[in-house]
């Protein structure tokens, strides 16, 4: 079952477009990886899906129904951290705590509250100001704030920003509770893929704005599947070839016709190609996948065209 | 909506800058009346120099009700900025902190929202006239006792007599406190486009002063835009402290002042609803 089911969703700023013909689902239960590099789309997304940002066109389901259309039922069963937590700085963990409970519609008890401090470990810091916490236990707290209400989807935008190496394991292991003992399903965006390796189970890789790559992890990080560059004199025919054919995965980047398959199967792709009509003018395997979805999740293009 | 309300209410009297305004007020009105206690019978003296001349004036002019109409008249004219201090930083503010997203992505609706911390804006409003009224009524009142009331206007002066002069007090303060939400609606106006709260509260203050300084000047094509102008009406609570009071007039600006408070709500309401929210 498809908690999240994004369909068509564009976006422009002016001329620029952030978000362009996106589409992809979050099954219940799992935690979905969402990739891409500072500037790739994906807050903007985010955004979308939290009701801040208006799209330009496309649809958004979440627990399927329409979220234009029921907006507060939807929100009252999300929690999110959208870019940094957003914290009240002149009042205490407690009060922003308790704050954010009333606005998620929550009427928890005192208790429940503390409990809430006492799993992100800033019990004993509910009475301090926000304005003395350090960059993790804001959002250590931030996390508390976006789960106050037990939410059963949550959105997190680069929580391992502005963390420690031993905040971002606690974070993964919260994280990987959530989903696994918890049931929660899980969106979670970042522009580092060894992090999404770790936890997600699916994984959407954006490159501006554009869809590049969805599936489960572990198939799309295959170590035994190559990248191919195919030229051809037929690009639109060439890609309904491949989008027919269950040997070749085609990713979209740019006007280049990029190919997620087995290094075994060039020679068959070559020859289905010609039989369908396409003159093939070039076909190339680049280099290891890992490294591909590294240069674009990191902006290092260098590490696509030249390294395998 | 109760419980926005109630949030907003706490996130306000939460906030240290909240008391900037109650403290300059207080700083106010207790040096106006240390000056009136120490110097008093000098000033009323420069002030009835050339009234005397024709008029004998008798009792106790100095008085709780005299430095009341000093202080309203003086600090009116400055309230406006401890009002926009707190209302320009109402959207704004949020979105400076981050916490502007937060809230949009709760599931509250955006009209709720607004109008809850319109609400809570002007419960500071009126919270912080009756401190004022508190101070400046009931404190000179305290420190001076009450009398007749002289009312000095541009040609002439008004004698009320002291168990006439209460209720145009409790008037006049609520006519005040229209005039300032009117003041603290503009500010809330301009901060819904603006990502920190200085933006907001100077433009508020400016469009304020720079009224101001068009109805002050005797030019035909000013004084024709005058009636439209909503800070031209905001100093009509002097009306209660006409005999007779011209209720017409009176009421005329309070309806433009009410006016103006629908308009800018409305309007924040309306660009905010249509605001995609990237801060």
């Amino acid at each position: 079952m498809n908690i999240l089911h994004v369909e068509n969703l564009t976006k422009h700023f002016k001329e620029i477009k952030a978000v362009d013909d996106l589409s992809f689902s979050v099954k219940k239960g799992e935690v979905y990886g969402f990739l891409g590099q500072n500037g790739a789309g994906k807050s903007t997304t985010i955004r979308m899906l939290l009701t801040l940002i208006k799209p330009a066109s496309g649809s958004i389901h979440v627990f399927g129904k329409d979220l234009r259309d029921n907006r507060k039922t939807i929100l009252k069963n999300v929690g999110a951290i959208i870019e940094k937590p957003d914290l009240y700085k002149y009042l205490t963990a407690f009060e922003n705590l308790k704050l954010m409970a009333q606005l998620s519609g929550c009427r928890c008890s005192k208790q429940e509250l503390m409990n809430q401090l006492e799993r992100v470990g800033l019990s004993e810091r509910a009475d301090s100001k926000v304005k003395t916490f350090s960059q993790g236990m804001k959002q250590r707290l931030g996390i508390a704030c976006a789960l106050i209400h037990d939410p059963e989807l949550i959105i997190l935008d680069e929580p391992a920003n502005g963390l420690d190496p031993h905040g971002i394991a606690d974070m993964r292991n919260l994280i990987l509770h959530l989903s696994k003992n918890e049931g929660k399903t899980i969106l979670i965006s970042s522009h580092l893929l060894s992090e999404i390796e770790l936890i997600a189970d699916s994984m959407l890789i954006i490159d501006k704005g554009k869809k590049v790559a969805e599936g489960s992890v572990s198939v799309l990080l295959n170590p035994s599947d190559t990248l191919v560059e195919i030229e051809t004199t037929n690009d639109a025919l060439t890609k309904t070839e491949i989008g027919n054919s269950k040997w070749a995965e085609y990713l979209q980047h740019g006007d280049r016709i990029l190919l997620k398959m087995h290094r075994q199967s060039i020679p068959e792709l070559n020859k289905h190609l010609v039989y369908a009509g396409i003159d093939v003018t070039n076909i190339q395997a680049k280099h290891s996948l890992e490294n591909y979805f590294l240069s674009l999740t990191t902006g290092n293009q260098h590490v696509a065209t030249y390294q395998d | 909506m109760w419980q926005l309300i109630r949030i907003e209410l706490f996130k306000i009297f939460k906030k240290p800058r909240t008391y900037i305004a109650f403290g300059a007020i207080a700083a106010i009105v207790f040096l106006i009346q240390f000056a009136f206690y120490s110097d008093g019978d000098e000033y009323m003296a420069f002030l009835l120099k050339s009234v005397n001349e024709t008029f004998t004036l008798e009792g106790k002019l100095l008085n709780g009700y005299f430095i009341c109409y000093i202080i309203l008249q003086t600090l009116l004219l400055h309230v406006p900025l401890l009002i926009a201090l707190v209302s320009g930083d109402m959207i704004a503010g949020e979105a400076n902190m981050g916490t502007l997203r937060l809230l949009a992505s709760k599931p509250v609706s955006r009209t709720g929202l607004i109008l809850s911390k319109f609400i809570a804006a002007t419960v500071y409003t009126l919270a912080l006239l009756t401190f004022m009224a508190i101070l400046s009524l009931f404190g000179s009142m305290l420190i001076f006792g009450v009398s007749d009331l002289i009312v000095f206007k541009t040609e002439m002066f008004v004698v009320l007599e002291s168990d006439d002069v209460f209720w145009r007090y409790i008037a006049a303060y609520g006519f005040a406190a229209l005039s300032m939400i009117t003041v603290s609606s503009l500010a809330f106006f301009l901060s819904v486009f603006a990502e920190n709260s200085i933006g907001p509260i100077i433009g508020a203050m400016s469009i304020v002063l720079i009224c101001t300084i068009l109805i002050s000047m005797d030019i035909p094509f000013f004084t024709e835009m005058k009636p439209f102008l909503f800070v031209n009406h905001m100093l009509n609570w002097k009306g209660f402290f006409d005999r007779p009071v011209d209720y017409a007039e009176v009421l005329k600006s309070a309806l433009v002042l009410i006016f103006h408070i629908i308009l800018f709500v409305s309007l924040t309401i309306f660009v905010f609803k249509r605001k995609d929210i990237l801060s």
